[in-house]
């Protein structure tokens, strides 16, 4: 589903190719660069921006070029003779030249592009797709797997896709609250999340590892640390993974005390633990808490004192978060975390 | 410049002196209820001056946040309030005042006029932007009213709802946004009635429309572009206070509202917005460059009919800003073609642009630097600017900091670098003395050097995929380093608009003592006394081709022969 550019640009597309590559040496292994496409949509716009700054490098080529020559060859000298320069009003041939070449690059760059917007936007849903929703909440994500009846936060799940089993995972987007905006720079453009809208998008993964986004559509005080992760896992590794999620959550007997403050207290009133009396979705479930490496929209590493600080404190993490200090005391504080920690 | 002078057939001797000084309060009082073109003008142009002061010092402290990951010198809050302000501030309350106080000082003297068409309009809509701008930054003493400590807006300058209503922005500082800009939104819409008013009906004898200076025609253009895209944002905004007062629901979508219309709402604005802000800087190009290569613009008649075209294009492409909200592919592709379509009349001007410069004899002033600046930095936005519209493209760099870096190549690299060019241009015939060239030419050259340290690698942030308005970043991203070369950059603009200001003040006692063209030029403004008299003209001059004093200057080869 590549695009190939057109034989006669491949030339200028390599030399803008040389001059991303620049800018790909400057990027991390963690950098979410538009720059190393992992994904079939990715790809498309990736090889559709050579094929543009090849055209526009050519312009700026040309047409700055010229600029610096008149600058260089028609400076005031003081050898010049007395008098002004001849006066020229225009020309009406040369007017119509400069109008009609622009307007023969907008018809190619246009039809160029136009290929792409149908063939990424209205690409065909593969019965096999994976679908999943996600809804945007200030400060975090929410995604559901309505197939497989799970429901989880801030890290995305979705399989690897090959040549031999093509897997596309097919998203739609809404939002609970304000607008956001879904960015994996290196699997697909960015989609937004608004609510009473439902929007789309899809992706197909080609190689496993994590990958980096955030929200991209200011939402709030909070919006720098909505981050994004997700997933790309091999068919084991996601078969395993939706297992364990469709499992309810652990009850382990060590750790009643926590259960019962998490159930008394205003905790259950914004999340859902399965099996529990906690049933609120107005902050992120927490069913399987410790399959997640982040706390907080992926503010800070999920590690047992990080967690104890975040439920003692969010505002030290991510002030103007909406989850409010609960006033718990060292004792109970304790409790909850040893709780929070068997809900693997 | 020049060193003979000319028959003055159509001014007068030396102005006669104003009226006795008078003291301190007297002079204040004389300011304050004026009515006069050039007074007004000089006023919006202090406005401005001190708002892009205030709205730069932001700026420092937004890239000192961002200097290094995980920054603690601002708050998320004040943070958001910071870039919120800045750019409200910067084109609502440098940007367009900035412009409209050339068009008030320059139109009338340039169509041989007296006065603006309405002056007393004129007085009232100064006042009514210069309280807008107060209003607004009130807010940070007012904005939370009742409900705590102060307070500015912090939704983003672009300020989409819902965010925007009351359960996302309690207290009163949205309000002070809202009302700001549909108060000085009115100044504005005043200012663009009487700039057309005085262009259709202020001509002096023998001016027809197609002999009118570039200059006046832009603004001309500028001012209906204005009349049809501030009426959306007022609008929006009024909708915005019904909603947050009046238990409205237009944008609030726990009640079944649309955030996408206030979108629609907002771009449909903003994007002609750029245009009213950008032809203005056009239009001082196309006085400045021809005077400093000694040659007459070339294909006038072109230049005319691109303005007019991107007027009228300008207002079809608003939902390029909207590429990711979901609107269907042929929707997509519709505003992929306008957008692209903007730069065929763009590129014709840029052509002719080059065209000017072939074969003149090129000085270079500082006016005349800060317009090359704006020629290069000019087709690099508009290069950008079509990558933006190839919607797929957009997709990945909408609001991340490839598009912050190309529209601040438009926003400074193009309009800012015209209006410094203005202000060296035109503060000769404002206060009768020259800015200093050498302090202009370090000016210059800093600022071009951090504009380029700054916005030529935030180009590369945004491809990077570092998204916009986030008040810090994880230090894993490989953003750290160029994040800090983008700071220092800001830095050394810091430093070249301090010079500027030091400049600026300083000439006004220091200056060398301009002369009425110093120029050596051929507009009309040129042929009146620096400063011109309260009347302007003791007798109303007449002309007969595009550039008067040429004629004057060389009655044996004058322009009329050429024009057809």
């Amino acid at each position: 589903m590549r695009v190939v550019p057109t034989r006669c640009l491949t030339c200028l597309g390599s030399a803008a190719a040389c001059l991303l590559s620049t800018t790909t040496l400057l990027a991390q292994n963690r950098t979410p660069t538009t720059l190393a496409p992992a994904s079939t949509p990715a790809h498309q716009i990736f090889d559709l921006s050579i094929f543009v700054a090849a055209i526009t490098g050519g312009i700026f080529l040309v047409v700055g070029g010229l600029l610096a020559i008149a600058l260089y060859r028609f400076r005031a000298r003081t050898t010049d003779p007395a008098g002004e320069p001849a006066q020229i009003y225009g020309s009406t041939q040369i007017e119509l030249a400069w109008t009609v070449i622009p307007i023969l690059i907008v018809v190619v760059l246009f039809l160029t592009t136009a290929r792409i917007i149908f063939a990424v936007q209205d690409a065909p849903k593969p019965k096999t797709a994976l679908d999943v929703t996600v809804i945007g909440h200030q400060f975090w994500w929410e995604f559901r797997y309505p197939k497989f009846a799970i429901v989880t936060a801030n890290e995305l799940h979705i399989p690897v896709s090959s040549v031999s089993t093509p897997e596309a995972t097919f998203l739609k987007l809404t939002s609970a609250d304000v607008d956001h905006s879904f960015w994996i720079p290196q699997l697909a453009g960015k989609t937004d999340l608004i609510a009473n809208r439902v929007n789309s998008t899809w992706m197909d993964p080609q190689r496993p590892g994590l990958y980096l986004g955030q929200c991209a559509q200011f939402c709030g005080s909070q919006h720098a640390l909505m981050l994004l992760r997700v997933y790309v896992d091999t068919p084991d590794q996601f078969a395993a993974w939706i297992k364990n999620q469709q499992q309810p959550a652990r009850q382990d007997p060590e750790a009643t005390a926590g259960r019962s403050i998490f159930e008394t207290q205003a905790c259950m009133n914004c999340h859902t633990i399965s099996g529990t009396a906690a049933t609120g979705r107005f902050g992120p479930d927490l069913t399987h808490l410790m399959s997640r490496e982040t706390l907080a929209s992926g503010a800070m590493e999920n590690t047992p004192a990080n967690l104890r600080e975040w439920i003692k404190s969010p505002d030290t993490f991510k002030r103007g978060a909406l989850m409010p200090a609960m006033q718990l005391n060292d004792r109970q504080l304790d409790a909850v975390t040893a709780y929070l920690e068997t809900l693997k | 410049m020049s060193d003979y002078s000319f028959p003055v057939s159509v001014t007068i001797e030396p102005t006669a002196t104003e009226p006795a000084l008078g003291t301190f309060l007297e002079r204040l009082h004389g300011w304050v209820v004026t009515v006069d073109h050039k007074r007004l003008g000089i006023l919006y142009i202090l406005y401005s001056t001190f708002f892009l002061l205030v709205a730069g010092a932001e700026a420092l402290l937004i890239r000192l946040q961002l200097a290094y990951p995980l920054n603690h010198v601002l708050s998320a809050q004040v943070y958001n309030r910071f870039f919120t302000m800045h750019g409200t501030t910067m084109v609502f309350l440098v940007g367009m005042p900035f412009l409209f106080g050339f068009a008030n000082y320059i139109v009338p003297l340039q169509i041989g006029a007296r006065d603006m068409a309405f002056p007393r309009l004129n007085a009232f809509s100064f006042w009514l932007t210069a309280f807008g701008g107060l209003l607004l930054y009130y807010s940070f003493l007012g904005g939370a009213g009742l409900f705590g400590v102060g307070n500015a807006p912090d939704v983003g300058w672009f300020a989409y709802a819902p965010l925007t209503e009351r359960s996302f922005s309690p207290g009163h500082a949205t309000d002070y946004w809202a009302l700001a800009l549909i108060v000085s939104g009115f100044g504005t819409l005043g200012t663009a009635i009487n700039i057309i008013a005085t262009v259709i009906s202020m001509r002096c004898k023998g001016m027809t429309l197609m002999r009118m200076p570039l200059f006046t025609w832009l603004l001309f253009v500028v001012s209906m572009l204005t009349l049809v895209t501030i009426t959306p944002l007022t609008a929006a905004q009024f909708m915005l206070l019904i909603d947050r007062y009046l238990g409205g629901h237009f944008f609030d979508t726990q009640a079944g509202g649309s955030s996408l219309i206030w979108i629609h709402f907002f771009w449909i604005f903003g994007h002609p917005e750029v245009y009213v802000l950008v032809l203005p800087a056009f239009a001082i190009a196309n006085e400045i460059i021809p005077v400093f290569c000694r040659k007459a613009i070339f294909g006038y008649p072109a230049m005319v009919a691109a303005s007019v075209a991107i007027m009228f294009v300008s207002l079809g492409v608003w939902a390029h800003h909207m590429f990711t909200v979901g609107m269907t592919s042929a929707s997509n592709a519709f505003f992929t073609l306008s957008t692209m379509l903007v730069g065929v009349p763009t590129g014709i001007k840029i052509f002719n642009w080059i065209a000017t410069l072939w074969g003149g004899r090129i000085r270079f002033t500082t006016p005349m630097l800060f317009c090359i600046g704006f020629l290069f930095q000019f087709l690099i936005a508009g290069l950008t600017g079509i990558m933006l519209s190839v919607s797929p493209w957009d997709w990945q760099l909408h609001n991340s900091y490839f598009v912050i870096a190309h529209f601040h190549y438009v926003l400074v690299g193009a309009i800012v670098f015209c209006i410094f060019a203005a202000i060296y241009y035109w503060y000769p015939k404002a206060t009768g003395r020259l800015m200093d060239e050498t302090l202009g030419k370090w000016h210059f050259w800093l600022f071009l050097i951090g504009f380029h340290v700054t916005f030529d690698t935030m180009h590369l942030l945004g491809l990077l995929g570092m998204p916009r308005s986030i008040y810090t970043y994880q230090p894993d991203r490989g953003w750290n380093f160029i994040n800090l070369v983008v700071s220092f950059g800001g830095l050394i603009q810091g430093i070249a608009v301090l010079i500027f200001a030091y400049n600026f003040i300083l000439s006004y006692w220091r200056g060398k003592v301009a002369g009425d063209d110093p120029w050596d030029a051929w507009t009309l403004e040129w042929a009146t006394s620096s400063p011109p008299p309260v009347y302007n003209f003791e007798e109303l001059p007449e002309v007969h081709s595009r550039r008067p004093l040429w004629d004057l200057k060389h009655p044996d080869d004058p322009d009329w022969e050429y024009e057809s």
